[in-house]
C-alpha cells in the first residue's frame, strides 16, 4: 500500500496574503456530534503538542496525549528563555506581518516555504492575545502595556517575553489548558510513556506502539489520526542545549514507515552558550540570545592577550578598549551584535580558529559577552531620571546592575551557578553549541506528513525556518501549529473517516508490537561491554567535528564511514542492564534513542554532502565568498531535500527527492547583514 | 589544573513501591569540582554498568539539567536539592562539597509522592491539583481581545510572575515536616488571583484546589517556612497568606 501517496505540498493557489484565509474556507468540516467519536493521538505535550491537544479536545475530539516525562509541564519547551515573536507594532517601529515574514524568510536563507512563513507571520498576533487571556504574565511597561525586546536578524522590537522564562510561562499556560480538558475527560494523558512505533493500516496512520516506562509494558493505541509533536533532534550531537531526554525516535520511526525526512542537515548552532569545560559534561547551557541586546561580543586583538587570559595571568577587565576586537560590530556594522545566529556562530569560530579564543579548555574556544556598557548606560539613564546630579561611578553601576537584574536576573544567576563567575563584574564567556533542528519530517501545507493521517507539528517538522531559525520564532511556530493551524486542517482529513472503527487487534498492530519487542530483547540480551553513553559521546564527537559548524566533502565522507562503523560496534558491544520485563530502566530508554541517532546521524551527513552550497546553518567550506561569508547556489539548490527510507535497506540506500521552492513575494537576494 | 575530588556516597536503593529500601555505599573518585551533582551520578552509573556487579544503575529523575523543568528531585545530606540555596539538584556543583565527604542521597519522602524506584518518586498528585482548577477557563480558538486591552500595573504583573515561576518540583513538600503542598498551590492560586484575567474564577479555583490538595493526602501548613528556604525558585510564603485570604473570601462574598 505504500508509495501510493503522491508528494503534494497542497499550497493554495491564491495570492500570498489570501492563501490561508481562502484555504481555510475550503477545508472540509467534521460536525460537532461526530467529533466525540473520533480519536486522535498526540505524541508530545510541549508547546506544539500541548496546544494541539488542548485545542482538539476543546473542539470535541477524543485525545490521547503522550509524553516521556512525568508531567506535560516538563516538556522541553519549558526551557525556552528569550521570548516569542509577534508583529504587533506596539513599539511603533513600523513592524508588520510583511516585515516579520520577510525577516523570517531572509533569516532562513531562502530555504523555507513562502506560504508557510507568511501564514506564521499572520497568526503571530493571535498567539500573544491568546496567551495573555490564559494568564501568561508577559513583561509589561509602567503604563501596564506589553513590553517587547529585540532578537538577532531583525531591526524591530517584536519579541514578547516573561523575563528569561518565556517558554516556561507559555508551557504552563498550555499545560493548564490541557489540564482543564483532562478534568473534563476529553484528554487522556499518558505520562511516562514513550512512542516506539507508528502503526500503519492500509497505508494510513492508525495508531502507535508505546512503552509504559514505569511498568515496562508495551501498549497498543489506536486512533483515527496521529499527531507527532516530539521536538528536535539536536541530541544526536550528545552535547547540546536540549534536555537530556530529547530524542528523534518518534520521527525516526515515522520516517522508517514512509515519512519523508526533510533537510536533515539543517541544525542550528546557537552562538551564546556556556563553553564546554570538561569531558564529564552531560549537556551545554544556553544563555538567551536576548542578552545580545545588552552585551557586546569581543575577543582580544592581540594573540598574547588571548594567551594570557586563557592562562589566567590577565583578566578581561584589564584589556584596554583599543586592544579589544568587537568583531561583530567590525564586520557587520548595521546589525552588529544582533546578527542572526548562524552568522554570529561562524564569526566566533573564525576568531577562535585563529587563536583568539579566551576559554581555558581543551579546545581554547570561547569569546566574551560584555555587559559593562549597558550597566553604565542604564545607570546613567536612571540617575537622570531620579535627578541625581553628582554621580559616582560606583553609584551609577549599582543602579545599572539593578536594571540588568530585572531584565536578565535568572540568566545571570544560572551562569554564576555553573561557572562560579559573576557576570555583573566580569564578562560572560560564551561559545556556540548545538541548539535547534530546522530539519524534520516533511509536511504539506496542512501539516500532514507523507503518510496520510500522520501529522507533524512544532520542532519535529521542517516547514517554517529554512536553513536557519531566527530567535523567538520556534515558540511562535509551535503554538501557531497547535492552537491555530492543525485544529482546522486535520478536520479535512478526519471528515473522511467518521464512520470508521479501528481496532488494536489488527495484524498491523501485532506486527509492530512484535518488532518493538524484538528490538528491546535484542538490546537487553546483547550483553556486550559498553554502556550507552560511550556510543552516544562517540557519535557526538563525529557529528560535531564533521557535521558541525562547518563541513567539507572529505570530512562528511569520513563522518558517514565512521558512523557506520560505530553503529556496527554499537550492536555488537552494547550493554543494557536489566531484564526484559523490568519496569523503569533508563539505560534501555537511552539505548533505543541512541540506536536511532546512529541512523539519523548518517542521514544528516548524507544530506550535508549532497548540498553543495553554503546556506544558513549549513556552511560548506568549499562554498564561501572572499570575505568568508556563506555562498548560496540558488540555481541548483533552491529546494527542500526529501529523503525516503527503503524498507529493509540501510540508511545509505535512501533516495532523495526534491521539493522546489518558489518565491513570488520576496526577491531572492544574497543575505547581507553588513 | 583543578584538583579532583573523592566522595563516599550513601544512596537510597529501592526496587519499587512495595519492597523495602536501604542505603547502599559507593566510592567515587576523581570528580571535577565543576561537574554537577547529576554528572557525578552519571559517572557513578557508568561505573556500575561497566562493573556489572549491581543489577541496575541508580534511577533518578532529570531532564533539562538547567533548573527549569522541575524534574530532578534529590534529597542530599538532609536537604531538598542539596546544600545550596535557590537552585535545583541539576544546578548543584561538586565544588559545594568537601574532599572525602560522605554524602547521603535520598528520594523525596512524602505519602502523596510514592516511590517508583530508587530516587524516583511519583508527583502526579501535583498534576491532579492543577486539573482540579489551576487554570483560566478560556478556550484556545484565538477569539480573544487584543493583549493590550487588558493593561496590568507592572508591579502586579511582576508579582504574578514571581508566583508563576514555580517549577512544580515538590521540594516544598519534601522539606515540610507536615508534607504540606501549600507553597506549590499558593503559587498557582496567587498568579491568577493577581491577574485581572484570573479574577472571574477565583473563588471556585481556590476552593477546588485546596480541597484536592487535602484529598491527595498533603498535610496542612503550620508556618514552619522550611518550604520557602528550600524552594529553588524563591517562592515566598507571602503567597500562602494570599491564598488563605482568597480562601476565606471565597466563603464570605
Ligand atoms: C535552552 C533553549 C532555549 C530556547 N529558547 C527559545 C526562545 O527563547 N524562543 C523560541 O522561540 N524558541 C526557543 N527555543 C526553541 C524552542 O523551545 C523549541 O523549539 C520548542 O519549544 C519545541 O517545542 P515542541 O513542542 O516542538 O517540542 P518539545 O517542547 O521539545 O516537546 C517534545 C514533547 O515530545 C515528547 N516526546 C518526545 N519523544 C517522545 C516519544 N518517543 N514518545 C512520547 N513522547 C515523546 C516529550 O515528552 C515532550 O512532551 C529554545 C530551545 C532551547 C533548547
Ligand atoms: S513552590 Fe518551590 S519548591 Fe514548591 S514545587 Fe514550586 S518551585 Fe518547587
Ligand atoms: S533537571 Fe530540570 S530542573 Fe533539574
Amino acid at each position: 500500500m505504500k508509495n501510493t501517496f503522491k508528494l503534494n505540498s497542497k499550497i493554495p493557489l491564491s495570492s500570498l496574503t489570501h492563501k490561508w484565509e481562502d484555504h481555510k474556507s475550503t477545508l472540509k468540516l467534521v460536525s460537532p456530534n461526530n467529533r466525540s467519536n473520533i480519536e486522535i493521538i498526540v505524541v508530545g505535550t510541549g508547546l506544539s503538542g500541548g496546544s494541539a491537544a488542548a485545542s482538539l479536545s476543546e473542539l470535541g475530539y477524543q485525545v490521547k496525549a503522550f509524553c516521556y516525562q512525568d508531567s506535560p509541564r516538563r516538556a522541553h519547551s519549558v526551557a525556552a528563555q528569550g521570548g516569542i515573536n509577534a508583529s504587533k507594532n506596539y513599539k511603533g517601529d513600523n513592524d508588520s506581518v510583511y516585515q516579520l515574514f520577510y525577516d523570517t524568510i531572509k533569516g532562513g536563507d531562502y530555504r523555507s516555504r513562502e506560504a508557510n512563513v507568511y501564514r506564521l507571520a499572520e497568526i503571530s498576533s493571535n498567539i500573544i492575545d491568546q496567551c495573555v487571556a490564559q494568564g501568561v504574565p508577559f513583561a509589561r511597561d509602567y503604563a501596564g502595556y506589553l513590553d517587547t525586546r529585540s532578537f538577532g536578524g531583525t531591526k524591530v522590537s517584536r519579541t514578547f517575553y516573561a523575563k528569561g522564562q518565556t517558554g516556561q510561562q507559555l508551557l504552563l499556560a498550555c499545560y493548564s489548558s490541557i489540564s482543564r480538558q483532562i478534568g473534563i475527560g476529553r484528554i487522556k494523558m499518558y505520562n511516562r510513556h514513550e512512542m516506539l512505533d507508528l502503526v500503519i493500516v492500509d497505508g494510513v496512520a492508525k495508531g502507535i506502539i508505546a512503552r509504559n516506562l514505569i511498568s515496562g509494558k508495551i501498549e497498543r493505541h489506536a486512533a483515527h489520526a496521529v499527531v507527532i509533536a516530539s521536538g528536535g533532534y539536536g541530541n544526536v550531537f550528545f552535547l547540546s542545549t536540549n534536555a537530556m531526554g530529547s530524542n528523534a525516535s518518534a520521527i525516526w520511526k515515522v520516517h522508517k514507515k514512509g515519512g519523508f525526512f526533510a533537510n536533515p542537515c539543517f541544525t542550528q548552532i546557537h552562538p551564546t552558550c556556556i563553553p564546554v569545560h570538561g569531558n564529564y559534561q552531560s549537556k551545554l547551557t544556553l544563555m538567551s540570545e536576548s542578552l545580545r541586546n545588552d552585551g557586546r561580543i569581543w575577543v582580544p586583538k592581540k594573540l598574547e592577550d588571548a594567551i594570557s587570559i586563557r592562562n589566567g595571568y590577565k583578566k578581561p577587565e584589564n584589556i584596554n578598549e583599543e586592544d579589544r576586537d568587537y568583531y561583530l560590530e567590525r564586520r557587520y556594522p548595521s546589525f552588529g551584535n544582533l546578527v542572526p545566529r548562524d552568522v554570529a556562530s561562524r564569526a566566533a569560530k573564525e576568531r577562535c580558529d585563529k587563536g583568539f579564543g579566551i576559554e581555558n579548555n581543551e579546545t581554547k574556544e570561547g569569546v566574551f559577552l560584555d555587559f559593562r556598557f549597558s550597566i553604565e548606560k542604564y545607570g546613567k539613564e536612571k540617575e537622570n531620571e531620579l535627578g541625581i546630579q553628582q554621580s559616582s561611578l560606583l553609584h551609577n553601576n549599582k543602579l545599572g546592575k539593578e536594571i540588568m537584574e530585572s531584565k536578565y536576573g535568572n540568566l545571570f544567576h544560572m551562569y554564576e551557578k555553573i561557572t562560579n563567575d559573576n557576570p555583573y563584574h566580569t564578562p560572560m564567556k560564551i561559545y556556540p553549541a548545538v541548539h535547534y533542528s530546522m530539519g524534520g519530517l516533511w509536511v504539506d501545507y496542512n501539516l500532514m506528513s507523507s503518510i496520510p493521517g500522520c501529522y507533524i507539528i512544532g520542532e519535529a517538522n521542517f516547514s517554517d525556518h529554512g536553513a536557519n531559525r531566527l530567535g523567538a520564532s520556534a515558540l511562535m511556530q509551535g503554538l501557531a501549529d497547535g492552537y491555530f493551524i492543525l485544529p482546522y486542517t486535520i478536520a479535512d482529513y478526519l471528515s473522511e473517516c467518521i464512520t470508521e472503527k479501528i481496532s488494536t487487534k489488527h495484524i498491523a498492530f501485532q506486527l509492530s508490537e512484535k518488532n518493538v519487542k524484538n528490538r528491546i530483547q535484542k538490546l537487553i540480551k546483547n550483553n556486550g561491554n559498553m554502556p550507552v553513553d560511550f556510543f552516544h559521546k562517540k557519535l557526538g564527537n563525529i557529528m560535531w567535528k564533521y557535521v558541525g559548524m562547518s563541513r567539507n566533502h572529505i570530512g562528511l565522507c569520513k563522518a558517514i564511514k565512521r558512523i557506520q562503523e560505530l553503529r556496527y560496534e554499537f550492536w555488537k558491544n552494547i550493554f543494557v542492564p536489566g531484564n526484559i520485563d523490568d519496569g523503569l530502566n533508563s539505560e534501555l530508554e537511552k539505548a533505543g534513542r541512541v540506536a536511532d541517532f546512529l541512523e539519523l546521524g548518517e542521514l544528516m551527513a548524507m544530506d550535508a554532502l549532497n548540498r553543495k552550497e553554503s546556506c544558513g546553518s549549513h556552511f560548506r567550506e568549499e562554498y564561501q565568498t572572499k570575505e568568508g561569508e556563506a555562498l548560496r547556489d540558488d540555481v541548483h539548490y533552491k529546494y527542500v531535500s526529501l529523503w525516503e527510507y527503503k524498507e529493509n535497506h540501510p540508511v545509505s540506500d535512501e533516495i532523495m527527492h526534491k521539493e522546489n521552492l518558489n518565491f513570488t513575494f520576496v526577491k531572492v537576494q544574497s543575505r547581507s547583514y553588513k | 589544573m583543578e584538583k579532583l575530588m573523592n566522595f563516599k556516597l550513601k544512596i537510597w536503593r529501592q526496587k519499587n513501591c512495595e519492597e523495602r529500601g536501604y542505603f547502599k555505599t559507593y566510592q567515587i573518585h576523581n570528580i571535577s569540582p565543576n561537574s554537577s551533582f547529576l554528572e557525578m551520578l552519571d559517572i557513578l552509573n557508568n561505573k556500575i554498568i561497566c562493573e556489572k556487579k549491581d543489577s541496575s544503575p541508580i534511577s533518578f529523575d532529570h531532564d533539562c539539567r538547567e533548573g527549569i523543568c522541575g524534574m530532578c528531585s534529590l534529597y542530599i545530606n538532609g536537604r531538598a536539592h542539596g546544600p545550596d540555596n535557590l537552585i535545583t539538584t541539576c544546578q548543584l556543583h561538586m565544588r559545594h562539597f568537601h574532599e572525602g565527604e560522605t554524602i547521603y542521597v535520598e528520594p523525596w519522602r512524602a505519602k502523596p509522592f510514592p516511590i517508583i524506584k530508587d530516587l524516583v518518586v511519583d508527583r502526579s498528585s501535583f498534576d491532579r491539583i492543577i486539573i482540579s482548577g489551576g487554570y483560566i477557563s478560556v478556550n484556545t480558538f484565538g477569539k480573544t481581545i487584543d493583549g493590550n486591552m487588558i493593561p496590568i500595573p507592572k508591579d502586579q504583573v511582576d508579582k504574578a510572575f514571581d508566583a508563576a515561576t514555580c517549577i512544580g518540583c515538590g521540594a516544598c513538600v519534601a522539606a515540610c515536616k507536615n508534607r504540606s503542598a501549600m507553597l506549590f498551590v499558593s503559587a498557582k492560586v496567587s498568579q491568577f488571583a493577581l491577574l485581572p484575567q484570573g479574577k472571574i474564577e477565583r473563588k471556585k479555583r481556590v476552593i477546588n484546589m485546596i480541597n484536592k490538595m487535602d484529598e491527595e493526602g498533603f498535610g496542612s501548613c503550620t508556618n514552619t517556612r522550611a518550604c520557602e528556604i528550600e524552594c529553588p525558585k524563591g517562592i515566598s510564603t507571602e503567597y500562602i497568606s494570599l491564598m488563605n485570604r482568597e480562601y476565606i473570601q471565597s466563603f464570605t462574598f
